[in-house]
This record gives structure tokens, C-alpha cells and sequence, in this order.
């Protein structure tokens, strides 16, 4: 290869080189169409998070404390934080109360799981119920298996009934 | 007697016991003066250390609960201010903000040129076992950690501060 050539060759592959490393970096700097999104709204997380002075959902109030909590969500919505790092600020700022649903670990799990213990319980009950009226009934239709045989003049029409039904 | 008698009337007295607690510990008593101001260790304003009422055994106190959301808050703040620098060493004057985004608290001292110590009590915790109806609300504790005096809503002058903190200030403000 002439000596010209080679070096054509070689600008083109270092200019392709910084052209690739520039459109690397700028799609990390600059948000994608997608990306340019919200990741969450203020109406989203007024549901999920609590008004810490009126001690309803957010959503349901209009007190000025309430309004402050929704300012600081839109700041951090705009800060281009998501649902779970804004709750996690609020957390850091008013503490867990400030959750609508409780977190699903230490005493807060019991919330989830004592409904569930009450529900298996109620099935466990309700199945053992069904279970014990069962069986009393079944021995009932026992004691019905345990009547005598016809005797005498009914076990004689009996076998005569049985006789022409059978032809 | 019979088993099932007897934890039947147990389940009926103890829902019966339950029921009642709930219906005495629901009520809404406030403090009364003579009675020890409830202490809790909190984490200063700025952020960076903790402190509680217990700090300043010995001394007068006159603790006001504030809130940056609150309008009557800032109507006030001017003149707690210029009753802290006044009557510095007589009567010490400690805030607690309350249910408030730390930023904004910042920022209402800033403006107000709040010198005094301020705690911060996030989600509210103090102010409930303090059994407050609102913000502001302001307690006069005496040396020995006693509510002396409680003071609902806003001061509207310096004057009515001092009106408020008379025992202390005629106390000679503890040691």
C-alpha cells in the first residue's frame, strides 16, 4: 500500500474512532426521546405517599404542609429522580411514616402478612368445618346401612318384586 | 365449670378490657402545668448533632413549635427573635420544627435571622407526645423541666412574649 493511501486509510478510521466515542458519550449526557419522559408524576406518588400533618393520603389534601410535600416532589421529579428515590427522600426528610403502605420488612411485614395468616386461618376453619359436617353426615347414612334386613312377609315381596322386575 | 365456658368469657372480657383502653388512652388530655415536659433526643438545625429539652436542665426554657409551612409562623418569628436576643441568659429560647422539609426550615431561618437553637422533629413524633393542637405553639418550662405555662397559636408582639415568660423573667431566669 502506498505510503498516502495508508494514510488516508488510517484518518478515516480514527475520525469514525472519535465519532463513535462522541455519539457514546453524548447519548449518555443527553436523554433519549424515551428517556426525556418523567419517570413518575407528583398525581402518581400522591397516592402512594401520606400529607404528614393531616395524616391522610396526600392526594386528599390541601393544606399548605401538603402542598410544600407536592412542591418537593415535582423538584425531584424534576431532578429526574424516580418513584423509589423520591420515596426514599421523603423517607429521609419526614420519616416512614410518611408512606402510605408500609414497607415490607422488620415489624412493618406484619401488616402483609397478618391478613394472610387471618385469611389462611379463616380457609383452615371454613375447611374443617366442611370436613367434620361431612363425616357426621356419612356416618349417619351409616347407621342407615346398618337397618335390619326385611324379615317374614316383607322379604317375601320383596323377592317377588325383585323376581318380576328381573322377568 | 366447663372449658369452653370459661374461654368464651375470657375472649368477651378481654375484648371488653381492650375496648376500654382504647377508649381512655384516645383522649386528647393536654400537658398540664407542674407536669415534666416530655424530652426527646432530636437531630439539631442544621443537621449535625442531636439535642433534646434535657440540654438546658436547670435553665428557663420557652420552647416554640413551629413549621415553615406555617403562616402564623413567620408572623411571629421577628419577635421570638428579638425576645431570644433580648432576654439572652435569662430565658433560653429553643425551637422545634415540625413536620417540615429541612430545606425549607433553612431557608425560614435564613430569612428571619433565627439565631437560636433549633431541633428538628421530622415526622412529627414530638409534637404529638407534647399533645400540641397545631403550630405555633409555645411552652414556658421552668428549671426543673416542668411546664410552666403553654401558649396556643401566635405571639403578636414582643410585648406579649415577655406577658407570656413573666415567671421566668421575674424568676431571675435560673442559674
Amino acid at each position: 500500500m502506498r505510503p498516502e493511501v495508508a494514510d488516508a486509510t488510517k484518518g478515516r478510521a480514527g475520525f469514525g474512532v472519535a465519532l463513535a466515542v462522541v455519539l457514546l458519550v453524548f447519548s449518555g449526557l443527553v436523554p433519549s426521546a424515551s428517556g426525556s419522559e418523567p419517570k413518575t408524576s407528583v398525581a402518581q406518588l400522591e397516592d402512594e405517599v401520606m400529607c404528614v400533618v393531616c395524616g391522610t393520603l396526600l392526594g386528599l389534601s390541601q393544606a399548605p404542609a401538603a402542598d410544600r410535600q407536592r412542591e418537593f416532589i415535582q423538584r425531584e421529579i424534576d431532578r429526574g429522580r424516580d418513584r423509589e428515590q423520591i420515596k426514599a427522600s421523603l423517607v429521609e426528610e419526614y420519616g416512614p411514616g410518611v408512606l402510605a403502605m408500609p414497607e415490607g420488612a422488620g415489624i412493618d411485614l406484619w401488616a402483609y402478612l397478618l391478613p394472610l395468616i387471618g385469611l389462611g386461618l379463616g380457609v383452615a376453619g371454613v375447611a374443617w368445618f366442611v370436613y367434620r359436617w361431612r363425616r357426621s353426615g356419612s356416618d349417619d347414612d351409616r347407621d342407615d346401612d346398618r337397618h335390619e334386613p326385611p324379615a317374614g312377609p316383607d322379604a317375601e315381596r320383596l323377592e317377588r318384586e325383585l323376581a318380576d322386575f328381573r322377568g | 365449670m366447663n372449658l369452653r365456658i370459661i374461654l368464651s368469657v375470657g375472649a368477651v372480657l378481654g375484648l371488653i378490657a381492650f375496648l376500654s383502653w382504647g377508649l381512655l388512652s384516645s383522649g386528647d388530655s393536654e400537658l398540664e402545668p407542674g407536669r415534666p415536659v416530655p424530652v426527646m433526643e432530636l437531630p439539631t438545625l442544621p443537621a449535625g448533632g442531636e439535642g433534646s429539652l434535657a440540654d438546658y436542665r436547670g435553665k428557663w426554657v420557652l420552647m416554640n413549635i413551629w413549621a415553615s409551612w406555617c403562616e402564623p409562623c413567620r408572623e411571629e418569628s421577628p419577635a421570638l427573635e428579638e425576645f431570644a436576643v433580648a432576654t439572652r441568659g435569662k430565658v433560653r429560647l429553643l425551637g422545634i420544627d415540625t413536620r417540615d422539609l429541612s430545606g425549607d426550615a433553612l431557608r425560614f431561618m435564613r430569612e428571619f435571622g433565627i439565631s437560636y437553637p433549633q431541633l428538628r422533629d421530622p415526622d412529627g413524633a414530638y409534637a404529638d407526645r407534647l399533645r400540641t393542637s397545631g403550630v405555633p405553639e409555645t411552652f414556658l418550662i421552668d428549671p426543673e423541666g416542668r411546664l410552666a405555662d403553654r401558649y396556643k397559636g401566635p405571639f403578636r408582639d414582643l410585648a406579649s412574649i415577655r406577658k407570656f415568660a413573666a415567671p421566668a423573667l421575674d424568676g431571675g431566669g435560673g442559674q
